[in-house]
């Protein structure tokens, strides 16, 4: 038993390391002084960090606006699809009403809905938009806050009904009693003991705003200015020569920082994942 | 409705929950459920670059887009070419997760924390970056993997396989750390007794595997494999960056990146929407599969 155990301890190890590897990898390139990436004998460790490649990215290509942009859109989205997904949440757990369940069902076919295959129409949809309402056009930031928040909505919505739900009903009932009025209730009782789940939730549309690269490269046509990490990112492919150090520091700026977000947060992610896939 | 009468006493008045729900129905309504109509609508309609930004006028064609689609040998040769490569995807993507979530659980305190936090990260890492990496490690000359294999200058993207399967590793790569942690989440709530019996009964883990955990987490495992097949069926950035839009001579297209492609590159805007609209009724069935999934396993809405 204790060897088999030992023997499983290894492989667990072994795997993760493999999982991890690419990571590694990435950070590491990024690191690398020049002469490093562009040797035909790639070593996994270095002996001379440099800070050549984020410099690189950094000054020459105008990443920290990209990167700006990306956060910008990225937390408005985070806020806007919260706070709808709560409104919806509580509308879908409070009260009982006829088409109830039809809604649910709708939000839940609407996780499937291939995206993708609507950037033709949103492209169109976008463009007219932008003739009538300043800011959400094409090569606009507030077009691509707009749509993530309408992509990230059902599944919020799916997930944060399971926090909405474990709040005892006595709770508000105990408040209106007391004389609260519902907007008291909805903000004062509910929205507090929600916030762990808004937490999670907010990851998951955090994650999709900041990992788009399908809108962005539709939208944002000809504003450089107002690209987004991802499509940013793929101006260092050249056809002669990829720039592997740029690529490499670029990833890694991107990452890095979702990476932190997400290992942070856990545990949390994953109770509420569990909230979600299972009621 | 038996939900009504069922539902406790409400004092509220039945228009709350419409205010509640409005700001996301306006939202949805425009975002998704008009685009949706577009979508239909443009499919049957002459609808390419000279009606865009040329100013001809737009005709209406029926069903034509679709009968010059189905009669297009491409699409049949496309349509596998992206149900195969997501049956594999998702296939790898089950047993990888389904295996780590078993090893989990026998495995000792710290190297279970360190197969979760690998599996998190690789799961954090955005599909750009993760594709950029590892196009890096398959790198016909700089990259490690073909270094240590000796395989100098062997491009991985021009055998139309070998691209598909690297980008497979990486869609896979990405997707198992959901399916092992839902899992694994699913067998920790197994009733240990329910294991020890099996154990005491002489049942390996193997067998312990297939007869107990499988049925007894059939509602679970239903949800991550429609799932899986739902996400792998759209992969689209991993295939979009590491084959350069769909591979050589388009190789490597799937439903997803050749709509893509007919709309913003060839301007075929009509065309495009009527390979979205497939997309869309394939989805739906395995939608529909899943609604019925959820309900046999009592799910209460």
């Amino acid at each position: 038993m204790r060897t088999t155990r030992r023997l499983l301890d290894a492989v667990a190890i072994v795997v993760a390391a493999v999982t991890v590897f690419p990571i590694y990898w990435m950070v590491l390139a990024a690191v690398k002084p020049p002469g490093e990436i562009q040797s035909l004998d790639q070593r996994p460790w270095t002996l001379a960090p440099s800070l050549d490649a984020f410099r690189r990215v950094i000054s020459v290509d105008d990443f920290g606006r990209y990167f700006l942009n990306s956060v910008a859109v990225a937390l408005v989205v985070v806020a806007a699809s919260g706070l709808l997904a709560f409104l919806a949440a509580v509308a879908l757990t409070r009260f009982r009403f006829r088409f109830r369940t039809t809604v649910l069902v709708l939000f839940l076919i609407a996780q499937m809905v291939p995206i993708e295959a609507l950037t033709i129409p949103l492209f169109f949809l976008v463009r007219d938009l932008g003739t009538t309402v300043p800011g959400v056009g094409l090569n606009t930031l507030g077009s691509l806050m707009l749509v993530h928040t309408a992509f990230t909505l059902p599944f919020a919505i799916w997930m944060l009904r399971g926090f909405v739900a474990a709040i005892p009903d006595e709770l508000d009932e105990a408040a209106q009693l007391d004389g609260a009025g519902r907007f008291t209730i909805l903000w004062r009782i509910l929205f507090p003991l929600v916030a762990p789940g808004l937490a999670a939730t907010s990851v998951f549309s955090f994650i999709t705003a900041w990992n788009d690269f399908l809108f962005a490269r539709t939208f944002i046509i000809s504003a450089t200015d107002r690209q987004t990490l991802p499509m940013a990112l793929l101006v260092f492919f050249k056809p002669d020569q990829n720039d592997w150090g740029a690529i490499m520091a670029a990833s890694s700026l991107m990452t890095v920082p979702v990476l932190i977000f997400f290992l942070l947060v856990r545990r949390r992610l994953v109770a509420g994942l569990g909230g979600a896939v299972k009621d | 409705m038996t939900t009504v009468a069922t539902a406790p006493p409400r004092r509220r008045r039945g228009l709350t929950p419409l205010w509640l729900l409005l700001p996301t129905a306006v939202v949805l309504g425009v975002l998704f459920v008009y685009p949706m109509w577009q979508l239909g609508l443009l499919s049957v309609l002459d609808f390419r670059q000279a009606q865009v930004s040329g100013g001809q006028p737009t005709r209406f064609l029926g069903a034509e887009n679709y009968t010059r689609l189905f009669g297009d040998p491409r699409f049949w040769s496309v349509l596998t070419a992206t149900v195969a490569f997501a049956a594999a995807c998702v296939a790898a993507t089950l047993a990888v997760g389904a295996g780590l979530a078993v090893l989990l659980t026998r495995i000792s305190r710290v190297p279970r924390l360190l197969l979760s936090l690998a599996a998190m990260a690789a799961w954090a890492v955005p599909s750009v970056s993760g594709s950029t990496v590892w196009m890096f490690l398959f790198d016909t000359d700089l990259g490690l993997v073909n270094q240590v294999l000796g395989l100098d200058g062997y491009n991985w993207m021009y055998d139309r396989y070998t691209a598909f399967a690297l980008v497979g590793a990486v869609v896979v790569w990405h997707s198992f750390p959901f399916v092992m942690v839902t899992l694994y989440a699913g067998i920790e709530a197994i009733p240990r007794s329910v294991l020890e019996a099996a154990a005491i009964d002489g049942s390996g883990a193997w067998r312990t595997f297939w007869r107990i955990m499988v049925p007894i987490l059939r509602p679970l495992i239903a949800i991550v494999v429609i799932q899986s097949i739902i996400w792998d069926f759209k992969v689209f950035t991993q295939i979009y960056v590491m084959t350069r839009g769909g591979g050589i001579a388009g190789q490597n297209l799937t439903l997803n990146v050749w709509a893509y492609q007919q709309a913003f590159a060839s301007g075929e805007y009509g065309l495009g929407a009527a390979i979205g609209v497939v997309m869309m009724l394939i989805l739906l069935v395995v939608t529909l599969l899943y609604l019925r999934t959820l309900r046999r396993s009592g799910e209460p809405l």
